[in-house]
């Protein structure tokens, strides 16, 4: 048994593509090569191959989870999957292709690794694979993979996907991102999924498994300065540890040792690590994306919502905010009222001053508001926040650079934000 | 493979750990009094256990509560209170059986499965208490409807669940803003799999009731199932009971939780046995789910966990 996996952390992935692009397809595909749908699953979809008459498998019956997605055969609603390779475990946010629905999209973008795109042979690249495109490289997915799917229906045709694929690499240089690989493949037939296809022998790149088992994870963020939102403070008051106060967090980037010195911002105060726990296991050193208790020298006023940093490398610190919202609910932004930003472990009251532009998610240029930002639209706004901001630029760390807008009267998540910079 | 070497300081281990840590600090922060449904399986034992971590040194903030239908295994109830004694956690125990005494829940038959009616019993022990959280055990991968769930979830005043209104969530910022009425579902190790529980459960050295590893029981196959011989499910007229070496996957109500055919008796036995697995973990077990293809999002909907 292979178990090599667990020692390299999950690698996080969401597909995008168009409605019939076939992103079930690949994921119920990829499971019965791994051989991971469980025999009892296995039994279901060959009793429903025999009632349909169908020589393949239908795949999507492995992922299509709700009672209405079955009964229209599409994908309503962001599904998450779990599988591993022989080299790592993955964990799939499966992402509905609606234009509806591109609030799901960016959903499974904001927290992947890596975006598997898929398109049809057949119809090429789509206003839906721009915007999934435009949406992976706003939300700053590392890795990008296209799948250029269904080859099998276009008699496994070299020039047609030579098309497409310099077009994605024109589209991708445009955006200002790295020419993603590009992989044709049948979902259904499992050609250039788990193992190479002998029908495309002009293509000399590796299957897409072995393109994801070489995607790099979430490991670069303990490369990244220092950060840690204190969720809480810990003190036991307890006999044994009447004295003990600890700060409670997840180390979202970088690392802390015993020794070194921190700051907590947003008011900048200095100190000095004095201790890292991991339950009850005192450890000299910890990287992200580990959750610990810290203690330090000092008797300092911290309290949740602020931000241990490395001093070196300091977070910026503002009340006016540029950012660029991603606007998810039914009800359009409305200026005139107050709104909530959840920031790290904290909450804020913020207010929009101006939308001051829009972006075409189908070319990323921007175009002039006309006072609206609504549903799947994307919008660059100045914040004014009542309180002062401990923040990194997202494409710096997504920990520190992201928020989400929430409404203080319905509740609803309203909007995914991505910080820009301090506002003029 | 020897299991018990991997311990937190593997990184796979360290990413759905921390994940489910920092889970748990966001529910105690953010709630009035968040609650952990504590049923003595594994998964919630694993959650007990995560709580002690994160805050530790500081106690777990958090009341177990068990909604027990009292059809349950006895070693499952002596592990339950064991359980609460060994991490020093609080434990309330709210039963079905009070509810059937009150008249809020009526039974069709003497003896069908309380298993549905637990959702009644929970309930009302959150107005009861007011409770406006529940942090569970439930994992995406355990079935259909549950690979939808968010890690927070809204439920309305009748606990039910609305797949098609569920809020985004974004990187890992949960809203847990809630109305009047309304109570928040927390599942920490959403993103965990079978395999990612049991490996924890072996390198922590977390302890589990008996009935999870191989043992003699008195069984009788019915299409396909093996189904325990106990008090509460006797044998039928025309059957013939056996005695097999069997374990537990799931444990829950006596009543609709069934034993597969094992002899993996040590961690490492059960972690060879679950990483090569062969049959899903509620397919094989849980004579609730088999009912249909829908069936957990048809109790989900109606305010099961």
């Amino acid at each position: 048994m292979n178990d090599n996996h667990i020692l390299r952390a999950p690698l996080r992935v969401t597909t995008a593509g168009s409605v019939d692009d076939g992103k079930s397809t690949l994921i119920g595909r990829l499971l019965w090569d791994l051989d991971a749908v469980p025999i009892d699953q296995r039994a279901n979809l060959e009793r429903d191959m025999e009632r349909k008459g169908r020589t393949i498998p239908d795949f999507a019956l492995l992922t299509d989870g709700l009672l209405a997605e079955r009964e229209q055969g599409i994908t309503v609603d962001v599904a998450y999957r779990y599988f591993a390779s022989p080299k790592r475990k993955y964990i799939v946010a499966d992402v509905p292709g609606h234009e509806q629905y591109t609030r799901n999209m960016a959903t499974g973008a904001s927290r992947a690794d890596c975006a598997v795109t898929l398109i049809d042979a057949r119809r090429g690249v789509t206003v839906q694979t721009r915007r999934h495109l435009c949406i992976s490289a706003l939300l700053n997915v590392r890795t990008q993979i296209i799948a250029v799917n269904k080859m099998d229906l276009i008699g496994h045709d070299l020039r047609r996907f030579t098309t497409i694929r310099d077009e994605i690499a024109d589209f991708s240089q445009r955006l200002g991102r790295a020419i993603p690989e590009t992989v044709p493949i049948s979902a259904l037939a499992g050609e250039n999924v788990v193992t190479k296809s002998g029908e495309m022998s002009w293509y000399d790149g590796p299957p897409l498994l072995d393109l994801l088992d070489a995607a790099p994870g979430e490991s670069y963020r303990a490369e990244l300065p220092l950060r840690m939102p204190v969720q809480g403070v810990n003190r036991p008051q307890t006999k044994e540890y009447h004295d003990f106060r600890g700060y409670m967090g997840r180390i979202e980037s970088g690392s802390v040792e015993v020794g070194q010195k921190i700051s907590v911002y947003p008011a900048g105060l200095s100190t000095v690590v004095t201790g890292i726990y991991i339950g009850a296991t005192s450890v000299q050193r910890a990287e992200a994306p580990t959750s610990v208790c810290i203690t330090v020298a000092d008797e300092l006023d911290v309290s949740r919502g602020d931000l241990i940093a490395d001093p070196a490398n300091a977070p910026q610190v503002a009340r006016r905010l540029s950012a660029d919202l991603v606007w998810l609910d039914r009800a359009n932004l409305d200026m005139r009222r107050p709104y909530l930003i959840k920031h790290g472990a904290r909450t804020h009251q913020a207010k929009v001053e101006s939308l001051d532009n829009l972006l075409d998610i189908t070319t990323l240029s921007q175009i002039d508001a006309e006072g609206q930002l609504a549903t799947n639209e994307i919008g660059r706004v100045t914040l004014r926040i009542g309180t002062d901001v401990p923040f990194d630029l997202y494409e710096d760390n997504r920990a520190t650079g992201a928020f989400v807008v929430l409404d203080p009267a319905t509740n609803a998540t309203l909007a995914g934000g991505i910080i820009r910079g301090a506002a003029a | 493979m020897n299991a018990v070497s991997h311990n937190y300081t593997d990184i796979a281990f360290r990413s759905i750990e921390s994940e489910a840590m920092h889970i748990l600090r966001e529910t105690a922060a953010e709630f009035r009094n968040p609650t952990l449904l504590f049923s003595g399986g594994k998964d919630s034992a694993v959650i007990v256990h995560l709580a002690y971590k994160a805050f530790w040194p500081s106690p777990i903030p958090f009341t177990l509560l068990h909604i027990d239908t009292e059809h349950n295994f006895e070693e499952v109830i002596q592990f339950r209170d064991d359980t609460a004694k060994r991490y020093g956690a609080k434990l309330m125990v709210r039963s079905v059986g009070d509810s059937i005494a009150r008249g809020t829940v009526v039974l069709g038959r003497e003896d069908e499965s309380r298993n549905p009616h637990q959702a009644v019993t929970l309930l009302e022990a959150i107005d009861e208490l007011k409770i406006d959280a529940c942090i569970g055990g439930a994992r995406r991968d355990e079935e259909k409807a549950r690979a939808k769930e968010r890690v927070f979830s809204v439920r309305n005043e009748f606990g039910q669940w609305e797949p098609r209104s569920q809020r985004p969530e974004l990187w890992d910022l949960y809203n847990p803003r809630l109305a009047k009425g309304e109570n928040m579902r927390v599942f920490p190790i959403s993103n965990w799999t079978e395999a990612d529980v049991w490996r924890y459960i072996a390198a922590e050295g977390i302890h589990l009731p008996s009935l999870y590893f191989a043992h003699e029981r008195e069984v009788v196959e019915r299409s396909g199932v093996l189904v325990p011989i106990t008090n509460l499910t006797p044998i039928g007229p025309r059957e013939k009971s056996q005695i097999r070496t069997v374990r537990f996957r799931t444990v829950g109500d006596i009543t609709c939780t069934c034993p597969v055919a094992s002899t993996a008796s040590t961690m490492d036995e059960i972690l060879e046995e679950v990483i090569s697995a062969r049959v899903s973990e509620r397919g094989a077990t849980r004579m609730d789910d088999q009912a249909s293809e829908s069936a957990m999002e048809e109790r989900k909907r109606a305010g099961y966990f």
